[in-house]
């Protein structure tokens, strides 16, 4: 790269990153927000690789994040799809997702604390370390845990080594915050919040056709009427969990199928039959009642 | 004396870049990394100590470096190496292995003659470091 200019769109089409990005709008549904953030972000570190061709300061920049949101709004497979973008871009050596969670990090007894996070840094080193539920770390109704332990270690290698590691942390929203509020050294670190919103029904539906599908069942017109129905009702149930609870209820839609079709005894079953779930497999769910 | 030993025995001592990208493409091959260290120089010396446990399941060499750093640390004067192990069937067996840290003085080794029946004489070599005892080495 010589002379004064740089071909954005060159860099862009190098970094392959916008096939990540455009399978991250196809393959998820709704999330706009996120995307959207994750668009800036992959824009701001392409106009960073820029600067530097042209001989620009471009400190390495912090890359650590959080997401917030309710259980099942796809917060671990977005991090999965982050770690491919930053490795596109050139930001992680390896791109490989490293999840945990405070048992991985927190010892059982003095002493074991750190080389327990250490071990799960190593791991991670060259790609991204996904800690989920990290608001568990911290527990500050107990001064002797060894969740603060685990907490320094992170910090200090979230500091010193910032190219061979990207942190995120994730967790539902009131509790990170309480738990960023308790740790301000690690809150400063993180540069990029990202909050992830709960899904409209009708994304919930475009969820559940897209899980069949990928378990190579589906819905019959009646099937499809009583998922309509049944997810505004499952959503105002305590407990609702976004795209798992869907997939949960799901699971349990095959199991009736299952039964139904065995009670049938003597009928031969063809490819459709074994397919296809009914309206009945749905609306016999408690929820209805 | 400078004591050498194993793959790159016959090149100056390699910087942290290639050590990390040494450590890379044993990596890259599969196979595990274990950081050992000791204060016995004698070529014949097998016992060297385990500095932590061997990482099998490391992707990238920033992990690997963390170690040596912390064995540095601990142990700034001692002889520190790298080893890469195949588990593969076949080789299981440690492919690569290379000093990563020296003591600053090397005092070398005196020649030891020992004579026996009639006027034959066994050689031995003794290091000078070994004179003191395990730990009290290399000032």
């Amino acid at each position: 790269m010589t002379g004064d200019h740089v071909d954005l769109s060159a860099l862009l089409a190098d970094s392959r990153v916008t096939e990540v990005l455009d399978e991250l709008d196809n393959e998820l549904i709704g999330l706009k927000p996120v995307k959207a953030r994750i668009r800036d972000i992959a824009a701001l570190l392409l106009v960073d690789r820029a600067r530097a061709q042209l001989g620009l300061v471009s400190g390495s920049p912090s890359l650590h994040m959080s997401f917030t949101g309710n259980p099942g709004t796809g917060k671990t497979t977005v991090a999965m799809r982050m770690a491919q973008i930053l490795h596109r871009l050139g930001y992680v050596r390896k791109g490989h997702l490293v999840a945990v969670t405070r048992d991985d990090l927190v010892g059982q007894y003095i002493g074991h604390t750190a080389p327990k996070t250490r071990e799960v840094l190593k791991k991670a080193m060259g790609g991204v370390l996904f800690i989920d539920e990290a608001y568990y770390l911290y527990r500050p109704e107990n001064e002797r845990d060894y969740g603060q332990e685990a907490i320094e270690i992170l910090l200090q290698v979230m500091e010193n080594q910032r190219d061979d590691l990207v942190v995120i942390l994730a967790g539902y929203a009131d509790r990170m915050d309480t738990f960023f509020r308790s740790n301000p050294g690690l809150s400063s670190r993180i540069a990029h919040h990202l909050d992830f919103p709960d899904y409209a029904p009708i994304e919930l539906e475009e969820i559940a056709q897209r899980m069949l599908t990928t378990m190579q069942y589906r819905l019959s017109p009646s099937g499809l009427q009583a998922l309509h129905d049944y997810i505004p009702l499952r959503m105002n149930q305590p407990h609702f969990a976004n795209a798992r609870s869907i997939r949960n209820a799901l699971d349990r839609a095959r199991l009736r199928q299952a039964n139904r079709l065995f009670a049938q005894k003597g009928l031969k079953l063809d490819r459709d039959a074994l397919m296809t779930i009914e309206g009945d497999d749905i609306r016999a769910s408690r929820v209805f009642t | 004396m400078k004591i050498t030993q194993g793959t790159f025995s016959f090149l100056p001592e390699l910087t942290d870049g290639e050590i990390d990208a040494q450590i890379g493409y044993a990596l890259d091959q599969g196979w595990a990394i274990g950081v050992e260290y000791t204060d016995d120089p004698h070529p014949r010396n097998v016992y060297w100590e385990m500095w932590g446990n061997p990482m099998f399941d490391l992707k990238d060499a920033a992990g690997a470096m963390m170690e040596v750093n912390s064995c540095r640390k601990a142990h700034p004067q001692t002889y520190i190496r790298v080893n890469a192990f195949d588990d593969t069937l076949g080789f299981e067996t440690t492919r690569l292995s290379f000093i990563v840290n020296r003591p600053s003085k090397e005092p070398g080794f005196q020649l030891k003659r020992h004579e026996i029946g009639g006027r034959q004489i066994q050689y031995t070599i003794e290091s000078y470091a070994t004179q003191k005892p395990e730990g009290e080495r290399y000032g």
